[in-house]
């Protein structure tokens, strides 16, 4: 950009072409040392991030014959008996996403609509129910949490009942996820138009303000299945198996078993994908607005 | 007339600026909820790090924690969080500049962004299975003798996450950053280093130390991948409050677990407060 060394009549009309790169405002040099150091950083860094999963997927292709290649430790996620079998902990870590995702948003979103449109002054104890979970461990919540599972275990064993906690764990990223969207509508100019046409409550929050925020609602459901896909703590010491927990005890009775190494890299691969979806979705909001 | 009767609630529309009496009604649910599985849960374990094997109240768990073991636990709690907190903070603010210099929308912020999320808070025992596939005793790159070694072997993967977390708390900070400091800087005659040490710098450093005390929190609840890498020794209290869970049955004391949790709490609690100022301070000139 060698436009800062231009008298400043020039520099006006480049100006739009400054502004819309981002770096603008540097000089040539400094532009050239800036790209060798980014070029070099996300080298060095993105070595360092791949180079293990690299790893892990190598070993899952890994054949009998040390050195040989083969699909059978990815076929064998299906199959693996376990006990108790690979199949049925994924099935159950699946479920236990939908049902966390479906609880999450059934009982945040109206939450957080009510309080903007009618108790204001309840948001800021709404945000520090919300963010607490990132103060207070897991490993912490686990020690109370056991007497209230022994409670639950008289009504149900199923793993499923894992999905009370699980809501409070993804709590704070769920609510970061909504808050962002309903920040970004104007919930009280949308409500007052249309209790002054006659809209009861309900229709304002449900049918006004829900479809606002679709896109936020789905950025929370997304966060929220990553959550549960990688969780281990809660599940383990409660003795419960999902899959991150089925993986533990195979790794503990056979060492290097293939099927580790593919189960881990497609539930990374997955979680990746998801929050990937996430970040396209993001953008199309920004776009939207003007 | 902005003080009307509480009678007409729901009748009419709700002028701004009215507290309406009934309407936090609507709060209960989500409330309640929060109190059976969030506060009750931490209110148990406080009451009952308090509490003796037969009931009554007692500082016996507390005064037990000054132990051996217990010791040694949070002596290696603590080595593990500074050095994979310091090290996960610097480098990863240097890469979250890195990603910030970049294009908004362009692919590599995208990929380091999803890419992040997913190594910072989603990985668990997974990131444990990859360093074993990279360099454990059967690893692909080099099989390390060191990998086990405590704190530094375990330092290394727990960079796996907190370098990634550092880039996804610090980079808010470093994109508000504005080019126009720069210019002024340069137009006052100051060169690179100088942008950085009195302007860039300053601006940066209650977030950069907010987020590393965040990344030694994080660093000090991780349970999973030490737990995948190593279960038979205790290296951190996690690990120790895990046993603790487990074994219920052959312990001296059945709240040992509470009061290691208690201290995990009050370490916690310290840490976050700190954070939660600093990110105050940081947010001033985020706007």
């Amino acid at each position: 950009m060698a436009a800062l060394n231009q008298p400043l009549g020039d520099l006006a009309a480049d100006l739009p072409a400054a502004a819309a790169r981002r770096p603008g405002g540097l000089r040539a040099s400094q532009r050239r040392r800036l790209k060798v150091f980014r070029y070099l950083t996300f080298t060095i860094f993105g070595l360092f991030f791949l180079l293990p999963l690299l790893a892990m997927v190598r070993f899952s292709l890994e054949g009998v014959k040390h050195g040989t290649w083969s699909v059978a430790a990815w076929t064998a996620i299906a199959s693996y008996p376990g006990p108790p079998p690979l199949l049925s902990s994924i099935e159950i870590t699946l479920e236990l996403a939908v049902i966390t995702s479906v609880v999450m948003v059934v009982l945040v979103v109206p939450t957080m609509i009510w309080i903007r449109l009618r108790v204001q002054w309840f948001s800021r104890v709404m945000e520090f129910i919300c963010l607490l979970p990132l103060t207070i461990p897991a490993i912490v919540l686990v020690v109370g949490l056991a007497p209230i599972y022994n409670r639950i275990e008289r009504y149900n064993v199923s793993a499923l009942m894992l999905f009370w906690v699980y809501v409070i764990l993804a709590l704070p990223y769920a609510y970061r996820a909504l808050a962002a969207g309903l920040n970004a509508v104007d919930a009280t100019t949308l409500s007052e138009a249309a209790r002054s046409l006659g809209a009861r409550w309900g229709t304002v929050m449900f049918r006004i303000i829900v479809p606002n925020m679709w896109q936020a609602i789905l950025n929370a459901l997304l966060l929220t299945i990553a959550l549960v896909l990688g969780e281990f703590t809660i599940a383990y010491l409660l003795t419960y198996v999902n899959l991150q927990v089925n993986l533990f005890e195979i790794s503990r009775s056979t060492e290097n078993a293939g099927v580790l190494f593919s189960a881990s890299a497609a539930t990374l691969l997955f979680a990746f994908v998801l929050l990937l979806i996430l970040s396209y979705a993001g953008r199309r909001l920004r776009r939207g607005r003007p | 007339m902005s003080s009307a009767t509480a009678t007409d609630v729901g009748a009419r529309p709700v002028r701004a600026g009215r507290r309406p009496p009934l309407a936090w009604v609507g709060t209960v649910p989500f409330l309640a909820y929060a109190a059976v599985f969030l506060l009750l849960p931490t209110g148990l374990v406080i009451w009952n790090a308090f509490k003796g094997n037969s009931g009554g109240w007692t500082f016996a768990n507390i005064s037990a924690l000054n132990t051996g073991p217990v010791r040694s636990a949070f002596t290696g709690s603590l080595q593990l969080c500074v050095i994979s907190s310091v090290i996960g903070a610097i480098l990863g603010a240097i890469l979250a500049y890195a990603v910030a210099s970049g294009d908004p929308d362009g692919l590599i912020r995208r990929l380091y962004i999803a890419g992040s999320g997913v190594l910072a808070q989603f990985g668990g025992v997974t990131l444990a299975f990859a360093f074993l596939a990279t360099i454990g005793p059967a690893g692909l790159l080099l099989h390390a003798s060191w990998y086990l070694n405590f704190p530094w072997g375990i330092s290394l993967i727990y960079c796996y996450f907190q370098i990634p977390l550092m880039v996804l708390v610090f980079l808010p900070a470093v994109d508000g950053l504005k080019i126009q400091w720069r210019e002024a800087a340069e137009n006052l005659g100051g060169s690179t280093w100088h942008y950085w040490r009195y302007v860039a710098g300053p601006l940066l450093a209650p977030a950069f130390t907010g987020a590393a005390l965040l990344l030694f929190a994080n660093a000090l609840s991780a349970f999973a991948t030490i737990e995948a890498w190593e279960d038979q020794v205790n290296y951190v209290v996690p690990q120790s409050i895990g046993g603790s869970l487990i074994s219920e049955v052959g312990l001296a004391n059945v709240h040992e677990g509470d009061a290691l949790a208690l201290g995990m709490i009050v370490v916690v609690v310290i840490v976050m407060t700190g954070y939660f100022l600093l990110q105050g301070r940081a947010a001033r000139w985020q706007r």
